[in-house]
């Protein structure tokens, strides 16, 4: 699905999420897709009182050499937010790299959210996708993380759609499997669509 | 096979493969997937001849593993933090029984305050059981070390428990590419369990009872010489290993640069991004290796005494603290180099409870050192600085 970016030394990626949307588990899933499409990938979350609704944070390696830091990520080449609320509490852009970019659930444009955070002044891109209505839509429930694991790579393309379908068929089951999958392969045609 | 699983599956796997007769657990965080695949692959039927047990507690799970240790059984269990404390009494009596338990502590401060998050503390805390420690830097490691574990703790020369200590969170919840170990590989490596003595109702045995002044002082130095042939033990275990496995984790030590004027001495998993920023720093002409110290119990000295002979200063960097004197990898390599090395020691207790330690932080360390910033002693480094309000 595309031509694949040339991974360069290392690709640092900081989801945000509430407690319950599965931040975690989009890092996991992408850490598993990553490896598949021949890279070196490591994820782990920023471990609290893992309760429901409370925001959280996890992190995804991936190089083309082995990963040895295994420190949190302050500068990273992507931030993922997977739910928008988040954002009113928690300054996610914090130590975005220039040139890095934002990829968020949002209700509205990506100009839109890019105006607000004064993107262009900081030379970060921004990337917008309703992954809350979209998963309401699919799972009938505010869970967010595989549509923002197809909008990632989607704006990314260091995954390939084939990869992700792959994985979430692995890692979910029956109609769980297949919802997901329809949610990744929307957010990932969208993204490329808005990332084009 | 190469797959990317989690650290807690890392070790599952490695266990289920070393065909353990009794697990028997209680569910502390961050250790608690670990038992959950455990409990997993016994309800599923792939365990073969082993029952897994859902303890009460720690201290009961550590009971039953006593039990079913002097029955002669291969045992596991996991834990962490106050669970391990909590365990330490019986564990106290496991070592002084001479059983080959295995277990796995998957690092994680003490309280108070309530910490979940990774330090070295709790391990630290049980380092005169008699229990061997040994500490991995990463995933692959941990699960290379469980069939490692079983043949040295199994050694008739040994028979003593054996604690792989793993960084909590920082290891346990990372998914990364593990090569994962098959069944005919751990079997061509590790003999079936044959205990030297075992209690049957055939033939009935007594462990750990009273020992008057008279004869208890000879089962402790027959612990201390225990613990002495253990360190060739290893050697011949993880020498072994390598060849079976292909990887070598190196002996009771690994160094990198042995040469250089300044080393910095870690255990644990922030070694693979101290070996990085080390890298690094040698690439601007800094003369700085790396010391990573795989066996805290038993301890190193003639490994440490070899590698620091030259060195002009030594960085110890402690994930636990001894209150009232300093980081007690500071105060071990202190010990065992006297009178072995005229290197200056900064001892530096990093990292407690979780405090992250960033690349640049690590840097900063080193270079802090190395330009004459600092001056050799024992010093909390990544801390906010306060204001201690005495009432």
């Amino acid at each position: 699905m595309g031509s694949k970016e040339v991974v360069k030394i290392l690709i640092e990626v900081r989801f945000h999420g509430r407690g319950g949307q599965g931040a975690v588990t989009a890092a996991d899933i992408l850490a598993v897709a990553g490896f598949k499409e021949g890279y070196y990938t490591l994820s782990f979350p920023m471990f609290g009182a893992e309760k429901r609704g409370t925001p959280v944070v996890s992190y995804l390696r991936i190089s083309d050499e082995p990963i040895v830091a295994r420190d949190e990520i302050y500068n990273p080449d992507y931030v993922v937010v997977l739910d928008p609320t988040v954002m009113e509490t928690v300054n996610v852009i914090a130590g975005l790299k220039k040139g890095g970019m934002l990829i968020s659930n949002y209700p509205k444009s990506s100009d839109d959210l890019k105006t607000k955070l004064k993107a262009d002044e900081l030379g970060i891109k921004v990337a917008t996708i309703n992954a809350t209505k979209v998963a309401m839509e699919v799972l009938g429930r505010p869970i967010t993380n595989t549509t923002m694991v197809g909008a990632f790579g989607g704006a990314t393309r260091l995954v390939s759609l084939e990869t992700l379908l792959d994985v979430v068929n692995e890692w979910f089951k029956g109609e769980l499997a297949e919802k997901n999958a329809k949610l990744i392969e929307e957010a990932y045609r969208y993204m490329m669509e808005v990332c084009r | 096979m190469r797959k990317v699983v989690r650290g807690f599956y890392s070790v599952a796997h490695s266990v289920k493969l070393c065909r353990p007769n009794v697990i028997c657990a209680y569910p502390i965080t961050p250790q608690t997937e670990i038992v959950e695949n455990l409990a997993a692959m016994y309800a599923n039927g792939e365990l073969g001849d082993c029952e897994y047990i859902t303890a009460e507690s720690e201290f009961g799970a550590a009971s039953m593993l006593v039990g079913a240790s002097a029955a002669g059984a291969r045992v596991f269990t996991a834990t962490c933090s106050q669970g391990l404390i909590l365990m330490s009494e019986v564990l106290f009596n496991a070592a002084g029984m001479r059983l080959p338990i295995v277990l796995v502590n998957t690092n994680r401060a003490l309280s108070a305050p309530l910490s979940i998050w990774n330090d070295h503390q709790d391990s630290i805390a049980i380092r005169d059981a008699g229990i061997m420690q040994l500490y991995v830097e990463n995933n692959q490691e941990a699960h290379d070390a469980i069939p490692q574990a079983y043949k040295v703790a199994e050694n008739r020369k040994v028979l003593l428990p054996f604690m792989v200590c793993m960084d909590g969170y920082k290891l346990t919840h990372a998914y990364e590419p593990i090569d994962l170990l098959d069944q005919e590989t751990v079997d061509s490596f590790l003999p079936p369990y044959e205990p030297a003595a075992y209690m049957t109702t055939k033939k009935p045995l007594a462990f750990g009872c009273y020992a008057p002044p008279h004869i208890y002082m000879e089962f402790r130095v027959a612990m201390q010489q225990a613990m002495e042939r253990a360190k060739n033990v290893m050697l011949d275990v993880f020498k072994e290993w390598a060849e079976v496995s292909g990887r070598d984790w190196g002996g009771h030590i690994a160094v990198d640069f042995p040469d250089s004027k300044i080393l910095v001495v870690a255990m644990g998993s922030v070694v693979g991004l101290l070996r990085k920023v080390v890298e690094e720093l040698r690439n601007e002409g800094l003369s700085v290796g790396l010391v990573k110290i795989r066996t805290f119990r038993p301890f190193p000295v003639e490994e440490l005494r070899e590698a620091l002979k030259d060195a002009e200063k030594v960085i110890v960097l402690d994930r636990s603290v001894s209150f009232g004197y300093e980081g007690p990898v500071s105060i071990e390599l202190k010990s065992a180099i006297y009178g072995h090395s005229s290197a200056e020691i900064y001892s530096y207790a990093v990292g407690l409870g979780g405090r992250d330690m960033p690349k640049d932080f690590l840097e900063k360390l080193i270079r802090d050192v190395a330009e004459g910033r600092e001056r050799p002693g024992f010093a909390f480094k990544g801390h906010q600085e306060f204001e201690e309000v005495i009432p």
